[in-house]
C-alpha cells in the first residue's frame, strides 16, 4: 500500500481517496465472501438433518469408528482365539458403529491403558472412550479432564468375597476375622472407612500385589478378599472350586463404569449417549436379537404402536435429529442386541464370570438400567 | 570371548572334579546347587507335566504368533518366514564355505553341530507338544528342511560362486527385508493390512529388527559427530546423546504416542506402530552411539594419522582403517544393546500396541483361559530366551569371524 503513492508521485488527496476506494472494495469483498461461507456451512449442515457435529462427519467419511478399550480385562474387553476383540466394552463400541454404520465391525479397536485414556481422547486418537472408566466429577468437569459422559453401561463396586464354608454373610460378620486386601489402594481405603462407620474390628492383611492378595486368601491365611465385585468375580472363575465362594452383597464404593467422549462435540456425545440408551429402552420393550424382526414386522403393520414405531424409527425422525439413519435402533439390537444380552454375553450367567445383575438389573426391576423416553 | 579348547572324554571327569569337588566345602557347594537345582527342575517338570493346561497356548498360538493379522492373509506370512528361512540357510551355508584366508575351512564347526541338533529337536519337538494342526506341523517340518538343505548346498558350493555374485550377497538382508515389509503390509496389488492388526511376536519382531538396522548407522554416526573437531557437530551429538539417556525409554514412548497427536495435525503423524519403532530406533541409537564411541577410543591415535599420511581422505581413512577395528571392538557391547532392545519392545504393550506381552494379557484376560498365567508367562519367557539366544549366538560367531588373533580352535 505504501509502496503505490512512491511510484505514481500523485497527489496527496488523490492518494486518500485511493485508498479509501480500495478499502470500500476490499469491505464489499469481504462481505461477499462471510456471505458465501455462511451459505456453504448452512447447506452442508441441512443437507444433514440440522446436525453439526464435525466428529460424526469425520468419522462417516472415515469409514471407521476409532474406540478406546482397555484390552485386557476380563469380561470387558479382550481379543478372543479367533483374534476377534470381545467383551462388554467391546460391545458399546459395536453398538456405536452399528447405528453410525449399520455394521458392528466398522471399528477400529485402540487398547489404551489407564493414564492415557484421556490424553488419547482429548488429542483425538479415539472417538470413543469405553475402557471402564468411573464417572467422576473432576473427569466430567470442564476444569478438570472435560470429558462428555454417556450413560452408564455397568454399575460396579467394591464388594468383599468370602468362602461359602466360613458362613459369613454380611460385613458384620467379619468382627474380628482376618481380612486380605491389597495395600495402597483405594480398596484398603473403602474397605476401613466402611468398617469404621459400622463400628467393626477386624484385621487387615496387606499384600503387595492382587497375586500375593488371592494366594493368602486361598491359603486360607483370611476369611475374607476384598477389591472391585466384577474382579472378585473373574478371579474365582481361576480357583479350584469357584462355587465355594460367594461374594457379600454389600457393596462398598461407587464405581460406575461408563463410556467418554470430548466435551468439544455435544451432538457427537449426544449420539453415543442415545445408542446406549436405546439399548436399554429394547431390554425395556422386550426386544432382542431373537424378537426384533418380529417387532419390526409388528410396528409396521399396526399403525396403533405408537411408541414402538417411534423407537425402531418406522415414524418420526429421532435418527435424524441425532445425525443417524432412521432405523438406528433396529441396527443396533441385529448387531449387539439388548443391554440384557450384552451383559449375559459378556460377564453374566453366559460367560465364565457369572456375575449377578445387581445394579445392572432393569429400573423398574429393581435396579439403574434407566432410559430416558425416545420421544 | 572365544572357547576355549574342548577337552577330551576321559579328560571330562577329572575336570568335573577339579571345578566341582576340588576341596570338603566345595563338594558341599556343588551338591546343595545340584540338589536345588534339580529339585526345581523336577518340580517345574511335574508342573507342567501335570497342572499346567496348555490348551490356552495351542489354542491362542496365531494370536501369539502375529496377534489379529486377518487369516485369509496370513499365507503372506508364512512365504516370509519361508525366505527368511532359505536367507537364513545361505548366508550360514556361505559364511562356513567361504571361510577367511587366514585360517582353516571348516564346514560344520561344532557349533553349527550343535545347532543342527538344536533346531532339529525344536523342529520336531515344539509343533507336536502344541498339538498344532497337522498342515501347520508340516509347514514348519518343511521350512526347517529347506533351512537345512540350502546351508548344506550353500556350505558345500559356496567356493563355485563367481566373485563378482559374491560381492552383491551382503545385499540379500536389506532386500529381503523391503519384501518382508511388502509382505506383511501390502501394496503392490496385495491387499493393505492395517498396521492395528500387526501383533504378537510379528510385531516384536519387526519394531525389533527396524530398529536394530536403523540404529547402527544411527549410533556410528553420533559416535563420530560426538568425537568431531566441528564445535556445532560436536554439542549437537553430546546434547542428542545426553538428552536421550536421560530420559527413560517408556517417556519417550508416551511422548511419541500422545504428543506427536498434538503437535502434527490429524493425518501427518506417523501410525502408531511406526511411531514406537522410530522412538526405538532413536533411543537405542544413543547408546549404540556410546558403544561405538568406546570402540573408536581403543584405536590407537596412530591408525589415523598413518591413514592419513599415506594420503587417503578423511571419510576413506575412518570407512577403511578406523572404523573396522572400532567396531569390531565395539561389538559385544553393541549386541548387548540390541538385545535390550528387543525385551525393550514389551514396553510397547504399556502404550497399547499388541507386542507379544500385550498379546499374553489379552489372551489372559480371555474369561475361557482366566488363571493360566504361568502358562503364558513361561511360553513368553521361552520365545524371548530363544530369540535373544539366536542373536547372542550369531554376534559370538562374527566376533570369532572378526577376530584378527584367532585361538586355535578345534
Amino acid at each position: 500500500m505504501s509502496e503505490a503513492p512512491l511510484m505514481q508521485r500523485p497527489n496527496s488527496w488523490q492518494t486518500a481517496a485511493n485508498a479509501r476506494l480500495r478499502m470500500a472494495r476490499f469491505r464489499q469483498l469481504l462481505a461477499l465472501a462471510s456471505l458465501g461461507a455462511v451459505l456453504l456451512v448452512s447447506g452442508c449442515a441441512s443437507e444433514d438433518g440440522g446436525v453439526q457435529s464435525q466428529k460424526l462427519a469425520m468419522i462417516k467419511s472415515r469409514g471407521k469408528l476409532i474406540c478406546g478399550v482397555d484390552g485386557k480385562l476380563p469380561g470387558f474387553s479382550f481379543v478372543s482365539s479367533n483374534g476377534q476383540y470381545s467383551g462388554l466394552d467391546v460391545d458399546i463400541c459395536r453398538a456405536v458403529a452399528a447405528a453410525v454404520f449399520g455394521d458392528p465391525t466398522k471399528v477400529d479397536y485402540r487398547d489404551l491403558n489407564s493414564s492415557e485414556r484421556f490424553a488419547a481422547l482429548a488429542s483425538g486418537e479415539v472417538d470413543l472412550l469405553s475402557r471402564n472408566t468411573t464417572y467422576t466429577l473432576s473427569r466430567d468437569a470442564a476444569g478438570g479432564n472435560g470429558l462428555s459422559f454417556g450413560p452408564t453401561t455397568f454399575y460396579d463396586g467394591q464388594g468383599v468375597m468370602t468362602p461359602r464354608a466360613s458362613g459369613i454373610s454380611s460385613l458384620r460378620d467379619l468382627a474380628g476375622k482376618p481380612v486380605c486386601v491389597e495395600s495402597g489402594t483405594t480398596t484398603e481405603l473403602n474397605l476401613a472407612d466402611q468398617m469404621r462407620q459400622l463400628n467393626v474390628a477386624y484385621t487387615p492383611l496387606k499384600f503387595q500385589t492382587g497375586d500375593q492378595t488371592y494366594a493368602a486368601y486361598l491359603g486360607g491365611r483370611c476369611v475374607a478378599v476384598t477389591s472391585d465385585r466384577s474382579q472378585l468375580a473373574g478371579k474365582r472363575t481361576s480357583f479350584p472350586n469357584p462355587d465355594d465362594h460367594v461374594l457379600l452383597p454389600d457393596v462398598l464404593s461407587k464405581e460406575p463404569l461408563t463410556p467418554a467422549s470430548v466435551n468439544a462435540d455435544p451432538a457427537w456425545a449426544d449420539a453415543i449417549r442415545w445408542t446406549v440408551y436405546a439399548l436399554m429402552q429394547a431390554e425395556e420393550l422386550g426386544i432382542s436379537t431373537s424378537t426384533i424382526d418380529s417387532k419390526l414386522a409388528e410396528a409396521k403393520a399396526n399403525p396403533n404402536l405408537a411408541e414402538l414405531r417411534r423407537f425402531l424409527g418406522v415414524e418420526g425422525d429421532f435418527g435424524k435429529q441425532l445425525g443417524l439413519p432412521a432405523d438406528f435402533v433396529v441396527r443396533i439390537v441385529k448387531a449387539v442386541g439388548n443391554y440384557g444380552e450384552i451383559f449375559d454375553r459378556n460377564v453374566g450367567p453366559g460367560s465364565p464370570l457369572k456375575l449377578d445383575r445387581g445394579l445392572n438389573r432393569q429400573w423398574n426391576n429393581g435396579g439403574l438400567i434407566y432410559s430416558p423416553p425416545f420421544r | 570371548m572365544t572357547m576355549p579348547p574342548v577337552p577330551s572324554r576321559h579328560a571330562l571327569g577329572r575336570r568335573l572334579r577339579s571345578e566341582l569337588f576340588a576341596s570338603p566345602l566345595d563338594g558341599v557347594i556343588s551338591v546343595a546347587l545340584i540338589v536345588g537345582l534339580a529339585a526345581a527342575a523336577l518340580g517345574l517338570g511335574h508342573w507342567a507335566t501335570t497342572q499346567a493346561r496348555w490348551a490356552v497356548i495351542q489354542a491362542n498360538s496365531t494370536l501369539f504368533a502375529v496377534g489379529r493379522y486377518p487369516e485369509p492373509q496370513q499365507w503372506r506370512l508364512w512365504l516370509l518366514t519361508t525366505l527368511l528361512a532359505a536367507a537364513a540357510g545361505l548366508s550360514w551355508g556361505l559364511l562356513r564355505g567361504l571361510p577367511r584366508p587366514d585360517r582353516p575351512a571348516q564346514r560344520w564347526p561344532r557349533n553349527d553341530r550343535l545347532a543342527l541338533l538344536l533346531l532339529i529337536t525344536l523342529a520336531l519337538l515344539v509343533p507336536v507338544s502344541l498339538k498344532l494342526s497337522v498342515v501347520i506341523q508340516l509347514r514348519w517340518w518343511l521350512i526347517t528342511a529347506l533351512l537345512l538343505i540350502l546351508r548344506w548346498a550353500a556350505g558345500r558350493w559356496a567356493q563355485r560362486i563367481p566373485g563378482h555374485w559374491q560381492r552383491w550377497l551382503p545385499l540379500l538382508w536389506p532386500l529381503l527385508y523391503l519384501v518382508g515389509m511388502v509382505l506383511i503390509s501390502g501394496g503392490l496389488g496385495l491387499i493393505q493390512v492395517p498396521s492395528s492388526d500387526w501383533g504378537g511376536l510379528l510385531l516384536t519382531l519387526l519394531e525389533a529388527s527396524f530398529a536394530i538396522l536403523l540404529c547402527f548407522p544411527l549410533g556410528i554416526l553420533l559416535a563420530l559427530g560426538r568425537r568431531s573437531t566441528l564445535p556445532l557437530l560436536r554439542w549437537g551429538s553430546v546434547l542428542y546423546i545426553e538428552f536421550i539417556r536421560g530420559a527413560p525409554l517408556i517417556t519417550l514412548l508416551f511422548l511419541g504416542q500422545n504428543i506427536l497427536g498434538f503437535l502434527l495435525p490429524g493425518g501427518l503423524a506417523p501410525e502408531r506402530v511406526w511411531r514406537a519403532a522410530w522412538v526405538l530406533t532413536l533411543f537405542a541409537a544413543a547408546y549404540v552411539a556410546e558403544a561405538v564411541r568406546s570402540g573408536l577410543a581403543a584405536v590407537p591415535r596412530g591408525q589415523m594419522e598413518a591413514a592419513r599420511s599415506l594420503g587417503l581422505p578423511l571419510p576413506l581413512a575412518l570407512l577403511h582403517v578406523v572404523l573396522p577395528q572400532a567396531l569390531r571392538v565395539a561389538l559385544p557391547a553393541t549386541v548387548g544393546q540390541f538385545i535390550t532392545l528387543l525385551q525393550d519392545t514389551t514396553l510397547l504393550s504399556l502404550i497399547g500396541l499388541s507386542d507379544l506381552l500385550f498379546v499374553a494379557g489379552t489372551v489372559m484376560a480371555n474369561p475361557a483361559y482366566l488363571g493360566r498365567n504361568a502358562e503364558v508367562y513361561l511360553t513368553l519367557a521361552v520365545l524371548f530366551w530363544c530369540c535373544c539366544a539366536a542373536l547372542g549366538l550369531g554376534s559370538r560367531a562374527l566376533e570369532r569371524r572378526l577376530d584378527p588373533n584367532p585361538l586355535p580352535s578345534s
